[in-house]
Formats: structure tokens, C-alpha cells, sequence
């Protein structure tokens, strides 16, 4: 028969967080990693349940009841801080001489080392925790690697982006990202005014003074445009010399018009190049989302074309708005909306 | 090969030679990039010309420079990861050496993709041992030279290591155990880095 003293003996090295408890809940003996953790305690002759809490199951009270849950699991933490939680199982000794209970950190066990400073030679060589501190860092060193490379896409993502998004000679965005404006603008509900504008003798000054100098023709017809506008309207070059703006919230087709003549007004001053002087003026249509019942990308942008081409016929430095039976009625009368108010709700009848 | 062997290799020259130099080898190598990412894969071919460059414009024997590295892997306050991973191995360095022969599954199970040649300890004597090291990866026995020096200090362990040539396509590091407890090793805190 086997000895109290070989049974601790034993018991140390195998599993060294047990703790052996008399029928009457005194300690009898308790492992050399579990002592550890309370080095003040004299663990010999305290109360197992004055020395831990019982969480689960609740109804445990004595040793007794402690021996009726042998092997399933228990929940127990230290009853003095740090309340460590720990997981244990319980097995009777032979011969009603008490409870022999093994105890485990689980989960808690990345604080308890930390708290307890605990090293390899306190858990038995069997025990899985040192692989799981390992796999713990290992895991954190290659979510960080791969953090870090998250970041880096990321940014190379939003530079790559935002070069896909913009027209690389004037800054001005490009025809991708007007698709883009026009979708969210029309998903969200929301109302703007999409402008149309095209160069006039923009060819002129491509042909006689070269393309250095039609560059910066459209590079300053560029600016001018950004200046005649809120940072929160979009302006795109969509062609050569073909320019959108999108103006949301401004449906005062009297502003609009304003803003058309302010900007036409503009482009017409005199733009120096070298030694040389370009001129161009330019023609804008206008059309306004909410003269469509369901708005649509590509009928909104036919509708400003439509307009600027009635804008053209009626001589050049014009602006026109949209006007229902434009697509059948080519020489249309252009209006300016100046001087001749509408209902934007009933449309652009005329 | 791994982008994080790739981007060892670019953490130790930069750290040791300056980010100019490791500019210098990457345009010798004409990849058309100069950083690794740690995450992504490169082929051998890369990695060989990475490693050819590195040679050349840095002027020195390529087996000393993997040594080297491996030291900085362990050495460098910068990846104190990894050494805090190896020191996991073992309570002592002769246990640490045991731990090798799991080094590529550990390996593995922080970064799935990763794989590292089998590693073989033979132990002669108590104090001899033969570390086998199988190809897969080239200079990878001279990379591994430099970590169990490195690693020794670490333990405060005074080692002889020797290179002593291959056996069947296998590498072999013969390792002997001088003095253990010779120096005062570095301190290791099982958690001392747990979240």
C-alpha cells in the first residue's frame, strides 16, 4: 500500500497543482507550482473552501459534496486576490482518507504567469502550457507581420485609388470617378445639378501653338473651374476638352446660369503662354436630377450634352438647360434660364 | 522562399550596413522592388538573386553573412520575437538543441506556410552533439551557425561550433558543449510578452 508521502512525492512531480483534502476540508498537502502562488500560505491544515471559492458547480459546500462531482470539472478561484480562476477535478482517496483534487489555470493562464512569474520548470513536462505561451507569441509576432502589411496595402490601395480617380494633367477627377460621384449621389437620394461644358477654339490653340500650349490652356480652364466651384461639387475632364461638373444641392436654375455665365466669362480671359496669348471661350448644358422621376446616370449625362449642343447652335460662349423633346427637336430654341424662371418639380417642359 | 526569411535577410543588412547599402543590393538585383513583405511568398529565383547581389555589393563571403544574420536574429533587440520563441525551447541549451528537431513544426504552427528543412540532433555525448540540417534551403545550416551561437550566449553556455561538411545532401554542424553556466545569461520571462 502506498504511502501518504509517496503519494505527494508523486503527485509533485506529476501534476505539481494538486491539493490532497481530509473528510473534513482541512489541506493535507498541496503541490509545489499550486504553493507558488500563495508563498506566505501555510497550506497544511487550512480550509480548502477558505482558501478557494467554489464557482460551479454552486452547490458544494463540503468535502463531502466535493467528492459527489468526481471527475467533472470544477470552477474555483482563490478567495484573496488575484482571484485567479481555476479549472480542477476531483477524485476520491481510498478508503474515505479524503479528496485528491488536481488544479489548472485554463484560460487565465497567460495572467497567471505573468502574475505569478511562473517558469518552464513549474508545469510538468506534459503539460501543454509552455506550447500555448509559445503559440500565444508566436501567433501575436505574425498577426503583427501581417498588420503591418495590411497597413502598408492599405495605403498603396488609397495612392492607387486616388490615381485611378484623377485626370493626371489638370488634377481634375477623371471619368471613373464621376461614375462613382453620379452612383452614390443618385443611391443616396440626393439632388444635384450635372453640367456639361466644352472648350471653344480649344483646337485652334492645339494646332497653331502646339500641345504644350493646349495643355496649359486645360490646365488653367482647370483651375478656373475649381475656383468657380464649392470643394464639395465634383469636377471632371471626361474627354480632350470636355468638362462635367456636378453640383449637388444647387437646383436654382437662375444660380446655375449665374455660375455658367460667371464661368464662361473666365475662361474667355486672355490665357499667356510664353511669349504667346490663347484664347477659347467656352459652352455649358445643364440638366438637374430632379427632372427625372428615377435619375440616371447615363440619361442625366445625355441630357447636359443635348444641352450643349443646343448651347453651340446658339453661338458660341452660350449656356443652355435641358429641355424635354430636346432629343427630337434639333434647332430647339436654347434657354438660358435667365430670364426665363421654371418649376423644377414639373420638369423641364417648355 | 518565405517573405519572412526574405525579410530577415533585409532587416539584418539594413541594420547592419544601412538602408543606402540595402538599396544598392536590390538594385543589383533588379527585382523592380526594394522592400520584402514579411507575409508574402517569393520565388527561389528572387531570393538567389537577393542573395548573389548581397554578395557582390557588400563584398564578403555569403556563408560569413548568414552566420552573421543569424546571430542578429537573435541578438538584435529589434526581433526579440524570435528569440523569445527559441528560448521557449528549453530551460538549458542542451535542451534547447533537443527542441530543434522541432523547430520546422513550431515553425509551421506560428505561420502555416513556412517551412524550414528537418533539423536532426544526434546526440554523440552529453556534451557532443551533430545538428543534421536537410537542404531545402540553401545556407540555412550557416544561418543556423549563427543562431546557436548566438542562442548559447544567450544561456550563458560557452559552445564550439563547426561547419563540418555535408552528408548525403544533408548539412552538419557539430556542436560541443564546453562550460555551461560560464557567463551570466540573458534573462527570459515566460510572460514577460503575454497579451
Amino acid at each position: 500500500m502506498m504511502t501518504l508521502q509517496q503519494l505527494t512525492q508523486m503527485a509533485g512531480v506529476v501534476c505539481p497543482m494538486y491539493v490532497i483534502a481530509d473528510p473534513k476540508g482541512r489541506i493535507v498537502s498541496a503541490g509545489p507550482t499550486l504553493k507558488k502562488l500563495r508563498p506566505q500560505l501555510t497550506w497544511e491544515g487550512r480550509r480548502f473552501f477558505r482558501v478557494f471559492d467554489l464557482s460551479r458547480p454552486r452547490s458544494v459546500r463540503s468535502v463531502e459534496d466535493l467528492l459527489r462531482t468526481s471527475g467533472s470539472k470544477l470552477h474555483l478561484q482563490f478567495r484573496d486576490a488575484p482571484q485567479t480562476g481555476l479549472k480542477g477535478v476531483c477524485t476520491p482517496l481510498p478508503d474515505g482518507q479524503g479528496a485528491f483534487i488536481n488544479l489548472s489555470f485554463g484560460i487565465s493562464v497567460l495572467e497567471a504567469v505573468r502574475d505569478y512569474d511562473l517558469t518552464s520548470a513549474d508545469f510538468s513536462p506534459t503539460d501543454l502550457t509552455i506550447e500555448m505561451l509559445y503559440l500565444v507569441e508566436a501567433k501575436s509576432a505574425a498577426m503583427e507581420a501581417s498588420r503591418q502589411l495590411n497597413l502598408r496595402l492599405q495605403g498603396a490601395k488609397i495612392a492607387a485609388e486616388e490615381q485611378a480617380f484623377t485626370d493626371t494633367l489638370t488634377g481634375l477627377k477623371n471619368r471613373r470617378a464621376m461614375d462613382h460621384v453620379l452612383r452614390r449621389l443618385i443611391a443616396s437620394g440626393r439632388e444635384f445639378a450635372l453640367m456639361h461644358l466644352d472648350l471653344d477654339f480649344f483646337k485652334q490653340v492645339n494646332d497653331t501653338l502646339g500641345h504644350a500650349a493646349g495643355d496649359a490652356v486645360l490646365q488653367q480652364a482647370a483651375r478656373i473651374m475649381v475656383e468657380c466651384t464649392r470643394q464639395s461639387d465634383t469636377v471632371v475632364r471626361v474627354g480632350g476638352d470636355e468638362f462635367v461638373m456636378i453640383l449637388e444641392g444647387v437646383l436654382d436654375t437662375a444660380r446655375l446660369a449665374a455660375i455658367a455665365k460667371r464661368l464662361i466669362q473666365q475662361l474667355e480671359e486672355p490665357i499667356p503662354f510664353g511669349a504667346q496669348t490663347c484664347r477659347i471661350s467656352a459652352s455649358a448644358g445643364t440638366t438637374l436630377s430632379t427632372w427625372q422621376k428615377v435619375p440616371d446616370p447615363q440619361q442625366l449625362l445625355n441630357q447636359a450634352d443635348l444641352a450643349l449642343y443646343a448651347a453651340k447652335r446658339a453661338g458660341r460662349a452660350q449656356h443652355c438647360f435641358y429641355r424635354e423633346g430636346m432629343e427630337k427637336d434639333e434647332a430647339g430654341p436654347c434657354s438660358s434660364g435667365e430670364s426665363e424662371p421654371r418649376q423644377a418639380a414639373g420638369g423641364p417642359a417648355s | 522562399m518565405h517573405g519572412l526569411i526574405n525579410r530577415a535577410i533585409q532587416a539584418f543588412v539594413t541594420s547592419t550596413y544601412g538602408a543606402d547599402r540595402w538599396e544598392e543590393v536590390m538594385e543589383e538585383a533588379g527585382l523592380g522592388f526594394t522592400e520584402f513583405e514579411a507575409m508574402l511568398f517569393y520565388t527561389d529565383e528572387q531570393s538567389g538573386r537577393m542573395l548573389a547581389a548581397m554578395e557582390k555589393i557588400l563584398a564578403r563571403p555569403l556563408p560569413e553573412m548568414l552566420e552573421d544574420m543569424g546571430t542578429f536574429l537573435v541578438s538584435n533587440p529589434q526581433v526579440e520575437a524570435l528569440r523569445r520563441l527559441l528560448r521557449f525551447g528549453g530551460v538549458n541549451y542542451v535542451e534547447f538543441l533537443h527542441s530543434l528537431d522541432d523547430l520546422p513544426d513550431r515553425a509551421r504552427l506560428a505561420v502555416s506556410d513556412l517551412h524550414l528543412p528537418a533539423l536532426e540532433l544526434v546526440e554523440q555525448t552529453p556534451q557532443q552533439f551533430e545538428l543534421v540540417c536537410q537542404p531545402g534551403l540553401p545556407g540555412y545550416a550557416y544561418v543556423l551557425m549563427g543562431v546557436l551561437r548566438a542562442m548559447a550566449d544567450d544561456y550563458g553556455d560557452l559552445v564550439f561550433l563547426d561547419h563540418s561538411g555535408t552528408q548525403g545532401g544533408a548539412e552538419v554542424i557539430s556542436i560541443t558543449v564546453v562550460e555551461t553556466k560560464f557567463a551570466a545569461g540573458r534573462e527570459f520571462d515566460l510572460g514577460a510578452h503575454s497579451l
